[in-house]
């Protein structure tokens, strides 16, 4: 296939004496989902911050669509085309549904820095807005405020706002963290078909999940990737069920 | 959403019907003490658009309110006096004319508050508040000490400056002036606050993880605002000097600050309306309370304390209920 | 100007950070501790220096003077802690400025009505009265450098108690993670009751001691209080050590800054303008310096909370 949309290579940080991230290297091709596993506390979550932006590495790269991303900021990796949803949901709590969608297609057009024409009354943002609610199925809530959604409500929200940036890839941050049987299994079902729009880098502690929708696993342990290949191969790889002893057991 | 459109037709209308009752009964003290009001309400309108709307907690937009003042004060003084403000190296001459004196105003404001802003917003928390708050006391002191302009004992102008057709000694004529320009500044408010720039200005105050993530800089949004926020707050300086045809360093004053700040959370922060209604309490509480007694400060500090521990929203947050999401 | 002059408005500017010290401390620990601005500590230097001229007034004693300022401003303190601060804690920085605010205004309108609009007296004793004879043949006023010694060792005592006293260690515990020590048992009511208090008491004795060589007026406290204000951001809000030094640094920039820059003008200015200008600049200078501070350490030099 082509190169990979996502290109990770070497990338090492270190808080005083503890080194978070010991020189990970992985990529992202387009079409797949790649998940990414480990125990708690192995450095999920730095990871997803030293590639979405905020986080700047102590060494290695970046590379995204074939640009040396490892300098910008999350703002301009995200207008690049990095799509991010948050381990805690991060959205404009006052604002309704509808307004955190509009936002996310304001965000993509990029005009933010106009001050006269009502935003909550522009076809084409609400055009996108109302297509990314539908693909997740809020289309019935457009008109609740953030704050009174359920925990799943908002994940969907979070994903929803994410598609408005036709973004190129999606990073996403435990996605299925706090939700019950019904709503991980609308999730998984709406992630396969995601996937085809554009690849996805997941991390995910939902074991279920993980093993019905990726098509690579790779496993982050203590700040290192220990094992990466497909669903088969890590789940017969004797190292990663060391790794996971007295983690949740795997079905 | 419906009773907040009410109140606010309800103070427009009480701020126009008011000032037009006193002129008939020929109460020219009660348009003047209007007039306050609604140069109080801009000042609020403009902290408010930083302070409510940006989430930026500004303890020095005083250095906005005096900057207009002053802008009003050099270039009426000169006019008065006839002598130039600059012969080098290009001269520039005083002026009485208000709109003159107002776009320059909104200039220089505009460009202080980008200064101050780009200074300012490295910093967050308790910082932003002290940075904000060292500014307008520098400018305190800087005036205090500028004696060409009378230093601490102010300057005085003999003269209401003028505008084009009307005369500005009358009270009910400036009156309509600062009135309109009220209008067009909460019209100006009310259309940012619908905006893409409103959105997504209230996006960054809420969540700042999110505005970036849908690609835009938190810093670039914060320094607009705040130069919006700045040359609305100056432009009422130059009214408030107007007003009283003197101006003098207190305009920079923290307390003048604080004041400013004590419109726009007695009104309901966040609504675009809500220092007007914030100015208006203010001006009535100082009419009456200040009337009985002489420490009416105590009073307007036990309101202002009730408010922030049990009225959170002020008076619209009072009487509307829950602040809703636009639309 | 003269070396004789010179180490005598140092030793002025330090005795103009070490009362800023005293101001400051309180207010750094109170934001450290609780996360809380607290703009009214200006009136509780206020009131320690009313208590302190009334008291004089009454009994002539001036050791009985300051120990009421302590004293009365710590009640104070308590009461407002009691009655509005803990409201406050788990409120926004707005709100707390807001309300804060609101107390200056009920605070300073109240001592007017008790005490009226015009300034108190409050003299030095004879006991410190006069001038001491220093090294290098340097005559300075006894009271001031009083002042000096009595802010050094509130420093020292200070510093003994944050490192070396359970309260200390409970402090310390309490500025980095609030809810840990609740759940090891402290508790946290009377800790922050106390640390409040403690902070008042430190600025009312400042107010007293400042106020024998100034006026005791209404309102005396708010130009401090953000001088204070400034010290804590240069020093780091938080820490002692960093109010400690960012008070030296204000006290000495001010001080000298209005005894030398008028002289530098003076070298290629005219006097008037000269005077002016150096004046001007001089009262700028600590808001240049914080602006300066901030500008390659946001949170101060030495703050990390």
């Amino acid at each position: 296939m082509s190169d990979p949309i996502l290109d990770i290579s070497g990338i090492s940080k270190s808080f005083g004496a503890l080194k978070v991230s010991n020189n990970i290297s992985l990529d992202l091709r387009s079409g797949e989902i790649h998940a990414l596993i480990g125990p708690n506390g192995a450095g999920k979550s730095t990871l997803i911050k030293q590639i979405a932006g905020g986080l700047p590495p102590d060494s290695g790269t970046v590379y995204f669509d074939g640009q040396d991303i490892t300098a910008l900021s999350t703002a301009a990796r995200a207008r690049l085309g990095m799509g991010r949803t948050f381990q805690i949901s991060s959205l404009a709590q006052e604002y309704t549904v509808l307004q955190n969608a509009v936002l996310g297609a304001l965000g993509n057009r990029g005009d933010v820095f106009r001050f006269f024409r009502p935003v909550m009354k522009d076809p084409d943002l609400l055009a996108t807005a109302n297509e990314a609610l539908e693909l997740v199925g809020l289309e019935d809530f457009k008109s609740f405020v953030t704050s009174e959604l359920s925990h799943g409500q908002r994940r969907q929200l979070e994903v929803a706002v994410a598609l408005t940036l036709s973004p190129k890839v999606f990073l996403m941050d435990e996605p299925m963290a706090g939700l019950g049987a019904e709503g991980s299994h609308r999730l998984m079902g709406f992630l396969g078909e995601l996937k085809q729009k554009a690849p996805i880098l997941l991390v995910e502690h939902d074991m279920d999940a993980v093993f019905t929708l990726a098509d690579r696993i790779s496993v982050l342990v203590y700040g290192e990737i220990i094992a990466s290949g497909s669903v088969d191969e890590i789940r017969g790889n004797p190292i990663v069920r060391t790794a996971y002893l007295g983690e949740e057991a795997e079905t | 959403m419906r009773k907040e459109t009410i109140l606010n037709a309800a103070l427009l209308f009480g701020l126009l019907a008011f000032p037009l009752w006193a002129w008939v009964a020929d109460e020219p003290f009660l348009i003047t003490l209007t007039t306050r009001a609604i140069v109080f309400a801009i000042a609020g309108v403009g902290l408010n658009f930083a302070l409510g709307f940006g989430g930026l907690v500004s303890l020095g937009h005083a250095a906005f309110f005096g900057l207009g003042g002053y802008v009003m004060g050099v270039l009426a003084f000169h006019a008065q006096t006839y002598t130039s403000v600059m012969d080098w190296p290009f001269v520039i001459s005083g002026t009485k004319s208000m709109p003159i004196i107002w776009l320059v105003t909104l200039i220089l404001s505009a460009i202080l508050a980008v200064g101050i802003g780009a200074l300012s917003l490295r910093t967050s928390g308790v910082y932003f508040i002290m940075i904000t708050l060292a500014f307008a006391q520098m400018l305190f002191y800087f005036t205090i000490s500028w004696s060409t302009y009378g230093g601490e004992d102010g300057l005085s102008i003999y003269v209401r400056n003028g505008f084009p057709g009307l005369n500005t000694m009358d009270p009910i004529q400036f009156y309509a002036i600062c009135y309109v320009i009220l209008l067009m500044v909460l019209a100006f408010v009310f259309a940012l606050s619908r905006s893409s720039f409103g959105l997504a200005l209230g996006a960054s105050r809420q969540n700042e993880d999110r505005i970036q993530a849908v690609g835009q800089v938190p810093f670039r949004l914060y320094l607009t605002a705040f130069a919006i926020s700045g040359a609305i707050t100056g432009l009422s300086g130059a009214l408030f000097a107007d007003l009283n045809r003197f101006v003098s360093p207190t305009m920079f004053s923290w307390q003048t600050s604080g004041e400013i700040m004590v419109f726009v959370i007695l009104g309901g922060v966040g609504r675009v309306f809500g220092p007007v209604a914030g100015a208006v309490l203010f001006i009535v509480l100082e009419h009456t309370l200040g009337g009985l007694s002489e420490f009416w400060h105590i009073y307007l500090g036990a309101i202002l304390l009730g408010v922030v521990l049990f009225a959170r929203g002020g008076l619209y947050g009072m009487i509307t209920g829950r602040e809703v999401a636009h639309e | 100007m003269s070396l004789l002059l010179f180490i005598e408005q140092t030793l002025n500017g330090l005795q103009f950070g070490v009362m800023l010290f005293l101001m400051a401390a309180g207010l750094t620990l109170v934001f450290g501790v609780m996360g809380l601005i607290n703009l009214a500590h200006g009136s509780l230097y206020m009131i320690g220096a009313f208590a302190a001229a009334a008291v004089a007034g009454a009994t002539g004693s001036f050791l009985l003077a300051l120990v009421a300022s302590f004293v009365c401003a710590a009640f104070a303190g308590v009461l407002i802690e009691f009655f509005v601060i803990r409201r406050l804690y788990d409120r926004d920085h707005l709100d707390q400025v807001l309300a804060t605010f609101a107390l200056i205004l009920i605070l300073s309108e109240a001592t007017r009505w008790v005490f009226g609009s015009f300034p108190l007296f409050l003299d030095k004793p004879d006991w410190l009265s006069g001038t001491v004879m220093l090294p290098f043949g340097i005559e300075y006023s006894l009271y001031r450098l009083a002042i000096i010694v009595v802010g050094l060792v509130v420093a020292a005592g200070l510093f003994w108690m944050i490192s070396k006293t359970r309260i200390g260690i409970r402090i310390r515990a309490g500025e980095n993670d609030r809810e840990m020590i609740g759940a090891l048992g402290v508790n946290i009511s009377l800790l922050y009751t106390f640390v409040f208090a403690l902070g008042a008491a430190l600025a009312g004795l400042a107010g007293a001691l400042v106020g024998a060589i100034q006026s005791v007026q209404v309102g005396m406290g708010e130009p401090v209080l953000i001088l204070a204000f400034v010290v804590i951001v240069i020093g780091g809000i938080g820490s002692i050590k960093g109010a400690l030094i960012g008070a030296i640094l204000v006290g000495l920039t001010d001080t000298l800054g209005r005894s030398l820059l008028p002289s530098f003008f003076g070298l290629f200015l005219e006097p008037s303008s000269a005077m002016s200008l150096g004046a001007s600049l001089s009262s700028m200078s600590i808001y240049l310096l914080m602006i300066g501070v901030l500008l390659f350490r946001p949170k101060g030099l030495f703050g990390g909370v």
